[in-house]
C-alpha cells in the first residue's frame, strides 16, 4: 500500500448527509472482479444523465451539469467534503475503491457508517472526522471561495488552509501508524502467527463443535 | 465484579489479543462468503501467495446475481456469469465448501447459514455483507466486513477489531395483531436514526423480543445496520436451541449437550453495564410503511407523509409524493416479497394468509415472491403456498437476492412504486429511479390485493 503522508489538494464539496453505498458506487459495477476502474462510476447517478453500466466508455456519457464533480475546478479535487453518516449501506468495499480511484486522498465529514470508515483505511483513503460547526465553516467558505486547497498533514494531524485556519483533528494511532507506514494488515497479523496458533488449539479444545468441517 | 452484556462476553471468548492502542485481534469462527465481495480477496491471497487458514471454517454461496427464474439456462450477463465462474473456481482452488447454484439447499447467505446450522449461538460470524448481522438473533456476534477483511480473515482466521459499545433495546409488553418483527424493526430505526446505532453493537430484549420465533429475531437482527450498528444481538433461549436441533451442521449427540450448556450462558448478566439503553412499548408499534429513501423515514401506515422540511425534500421529490398526503392515496407498480429480511417459511406463510383466496389487483405489474433459500421453497411447496401465490397473481421465483438490490433481471424501472420486504429504499436501490417502500410481508401481501397500501389490520 502507498505511504500517505501530507495530502495537498483541492476541495470538492458534496453537500448531503447519509450519502450511502449504492449512490458512491451502484450495483451494477460491483460485478466486477477486479479493484481498479470504478473511478469513472463514482457517484454515477448523480454524475451522468443516462444510466450507467460495466464496460462502457463514459467519456461520451452526458454529464449531469449541476453535480460537483462534473465542475471543472473540482475536476481533479483530491479531498471530498460532505457530512454526516457518509458511507452508509452495504460493506461493500467498491464504495473506497471507486472514490480513490477517482483520485481522492481524503474525506471530511462530521460521521462516517462504522464498515466504510474501516474500508477507507484498508486502501489508504484518510476519512477526517471533524465536527459539524467546522465541516459548516468549510461549507461556507467553498461558498465564497469555490476553488481552495487544504494541506492535510497526517503526521501531526492536522489541517492547514489560506489565511491561516488550521484545524487538529483525531486519529486512532494503530490506523494512523499503518497508513504512514503502507503496511499491509495482513502482514501485520500473521507476524501473530504463534498466538493465533495457541488461540486456536485452546479455542478447540473448549469448543470442538466450532471446528466440525462442513462438507457439503 | 461487574456483570458482563451478552457482547463482552462473545468478545472475551474470542480475544487472541489486545494491543496497547485498544486494537483486538479477535478469532473468527464461520465466514460466509458470496460472489460480489470475494473475488478481489482471493486475489489478494493469491498475489502474495498467501493461503486460507482453514478452508472448512467458510461457506460460499452465489446469491446476489443469480436469476430467479428459467435458472437451467444459464447466467445471460456474461458480467454476472464471470463473477460466479470466478467464486466457483476460487473455492476449488482453495478448497472452500461452496453450495452452487444447482444445489438444492443454494440460496441467501444470510437465510443459509442459519439453515444449514453452518452459524451457531456463540460463533464469530462475518460476511463481506452488511446484513451479516442477521446471524446475531442466535446469540453470535455476527458483522459485515469488506474485501480487505474477508482476505484478512481468509489468510489469518482473525480480524483486527476495536470493541464497539454497548446499547440495549427493550421492547416490552406485546405487540398488536399483524403488527410484526418488521414493524419493530422499522420503529426502532425512525425513532434513532440510521446512525442512531454507529459505534454500537444492539442487544434487543424485553418481552416482545423473547415472544418472538428465531426467525422473527433473525429480521429485527437483520436491520441492526439500517440503524448503524454493525450487529444486533438476541440472548439465547431455548427457542433458540430448538432452532438448532435438527440443522445438518449442528453439534451432534456428546457435542450437542456440551454445546447446550454452553449456549444457556449466553445472555447479558442481570447487572451488566449498557452505555446507552432505550425503551419501547411493544404496544405502541403500528404497521409501518417508509415513505423515503432512508430506512429511518418510516411512518404508521395512517399517518400522513410529513411536511417538507430542506432535509426531506429530496426524498419526496425522488419518491414522488407529496407532504401531508396518505400513502395510500398512491398506487404501487410492483410487489417484492423476499430478501434476507423477510424471505424466510414463516414470512411466506404470513403473506399466504393475507393474499388466500384473492387475486392482486390489476394495476399491479409485477407482484413476486422470491423465497430465501432452495430449503424454503420446497416446505412452502410441500404446504401448498406456492400454489396459493400463484392463484392470486404473484410468480413464483428461484431463491437469491432478486429484487432486494436488483443485481440480476429482477427490478424497478424508472419511476415504479414498489411495496417491498427488503431492507433499504435508497435512490435506484431496486433499479435506476425505482421507488422502495419497505414493509411487512403481510402489508405486502395486503398491498398487492389492494394495489395501493392498506392498514392490514382493517382489511384482515
Ligand atoms: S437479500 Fe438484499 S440485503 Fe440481503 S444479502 Fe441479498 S442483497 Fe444483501
Amino acid at each position: 500500500m502507498e505511504k500517505v503522508s501530507i495530502i495537498d489538494g483541492v476541495v470538492a464539496p458534496l453537500d448531503r448527509s447519509n450519502v450511502d453505498t449504492d449512490a458512491i458506487i451502484p450495483k451494477q459495477f460491483l460485478k466486477s472482479i477486479k479493484r481498479t476502474g470504478f473511478g469513472v462510476n463514482l457517484f454515477d447517478e448523480w454524475r451522468y444523465l443516462d444510466h450507467g453500466e460495466p464496460g462502457m466508455d463514459c467519456s461520451n456519457r452526458p454529464l449531469n451539469k449541476e453535480f460537483v464533480l462534473n465542475q471543472t475546478q473540482y475536476k481533479k479535487a483530491q479531498i471530498l467534503l460532505t457530512r454526516s453518516n457518509f458511507g452508509c449501506g452495504s460493506s461493500r468495499e467498491h464504495a473506497p475503491w471507486a472514490i480513490v480511484d477517482y483520485g481522492f486522498k481524503a474525506i471530511l465529514a462530521s460521521s462516517y457508517a462504522d464498515i466504510f470508515y474501516n474500508n477507507c483505511f484498508k486502501n489508504g483513503l484518510l476519512p477526517i472526522v471533524l465536527s459539524e460547526e467546522i465541516i459548516q465553516q468549510l461549507f461556507l467558505l467553498l461558498k465564497e471561495q469555490p476553488n481552495f486547497n487544504l494541506k492535510i498533514d497526517l503526521e501531526n494531524q492536522m489541517i492547514h488552509g489560506a489565511s491561516e485556519l488550521s484545524i487538529p483533528f483525531e486519529l486512532d494511532s494503530y490506523r494512523k501508524y499503518c497508513l504512514i507506514n503502507g503496511l499491509d494488515e495482513i502482514g501485520q497479523t500473521l507476524k501473530y502467527g504463534n498466538s493465533i496458533d495457541d488461540f486456536e488449539l485452546k479455542h478447540k479444545k473448549n469448543f470442538p463443535w466450532l471446528f466440525t468441517e462442513l462438507e457439503v | 465484579m461487574q456483570g458482563k452484556t451478552l457482547y463482552d462476553k462473545l468478545w472475551n471468548i474470542h480475544l487472541v489479543r489486545s494491543d496497547e492502542n485498544g486494537s483486538d485481534l479477535l478469532y473468527i469462527d464461520r465466514q460466509l462468503i458470496h460472489e460480489v465481495t470475494s473475488p478481489q480477496a482471493f486475489a489478494g491471497l493469491k498475489m502474495n501467495q498467501r493461503h486460507p487458514r482453514r478452508p472448512s471454517a467458510s461457506l460460499a454461496v452465489a446469491d446476489h446475481n443469480i436469476p430467479t427464474k428459467d435458472r437451467e439456462k444459464g447466467i445471460d450477463n456474461p458480467i454476472s456469469a464471470l463473477q460466479i465462474q470466478t467464486l466457483e473456481e476460487n473455492c476449488k482452488e482453495f478448497k472452500i465448501p461452496y453450495i452452487s447454484m444447482e444445489d438444492h439447499r443454494q440460496g441467501i447467505v444470510h437465510v443459509i447459514g442459519p439453515e444449514q446450522g453452518a452459524t451457531l449461538p456463540g460463533m464469530t460470524i462475518v460476511c463481506g455483507d452488511s446484513h451479516t448481522a442477521t446471524h446475531g438473533a442466535l446469540g453470535a456476534l455476527a458483522f459485515g466486513i469488506g474485501t480487505s477483511e474477508v482476505e484478512h480473515v481468509l489468510a489469518t482466521q482473525c480480524l483486527v477489531q476495536k470493541k464497539m459499545k454497548n446499547m440495549l433495546i427493550r421492547v416490552d409488553g406485546k405487540l398488536q395483531e399483524w403488527v410484526t418483527a418488521k414493524d419493530v424493526v422499522l420503529t426502532i430505526i425512525a425513532k434513532i436514526g440510521t446512525a442512531g446505532g454507529t459505534g454500537y453493537t444492539i442487544e434487543f430484549a424485553g418481552e416482545a423480543i423473547s415472544d418472538m420465533s428465531v426467525e422473527e429475531r433473525m429480521t429485527v437482527c437483520n436491520m441492526a445496520i439500517e440503524a448503524g450498528a454493525r450487529a444486533g444481538l438476541i440472548a439465547v433461549d431455548q427457542k433458540t436451541i430448538n432452532y438448532m436441533k435438527d440443522k445438518p451442521f449442528a453439534p451432534k449427540r456428546d457435542d450437542w449437550e456440551s454445546a447446550e450448556v454452553f449456549w444457556e450462558t449466553l445472555k447479558s448478566d442481570a447487572d451488566a453495564l449498557f452505555d446507552k439503553t432505550i425503551t419501547f412499548n411493544a404496544n405502541d408499534i403500528q404497521p409501518q410503511v417508509t415513505w423515503g429513501t432512508s430506512p429511518e423515514l418510516s411512518i404508521n401506515i395512517y399517518d400522513k407523509i410529513p411536511k417538507r422540511n430542506p432535509e426531506y425534500s429530496n426524498a419526496l421529490t425522488y419518491m414522488g409524493l407529496s407532504e401531508d398526503t396518505s400513502i395510500s392515496d398512491y398506487l404501487l407498480d410492483k410487489i417484492f416479497i423476499g430478501s434476507c429480511t423477510n424471505s424466510r417459511i414463516e414470512d411466506l406463510r404470513d403473506a399466504a394468509k393475507v393474499v388466500q383466496g384473492k387475486t392482486i389487483a390489476d394495476t399491479i405489474k409485477l407482484a413476486m415472491v422470491v423465497p430465501g433459500s432452495g430449503l424454503v421453497k420446497e416446505q412452502a411447496e410441500l404446504e401448498g403456498l406456492d400454489k396459493i401465490f400463484i392463484a392470486a397473481g404473484f410468480e413464483w421465483r428461484d431463491p437469491g437476492c432478486s429484487m432486494c438490490l436488483a443485481m440480476n433481471a429482477d427490478r424497478l424501472d424508472d419511476g415504479e412504486r414498489c411495496a417491498s420486504t427488503s431492507n433499504r429504499n435508497f435512490e435506484g436501490r431496486q433499479g435506476q429511479g425505482g421507488r422502495t417502500h419497505l414493509v411487512s410481508p403481510v402489508m405486502a401481501a395486503a398491498a398487492a390485493i389492494n394495489g395501493h397500501f392498506v392498514d392490514i389490520r382493517e382489511t384482515n
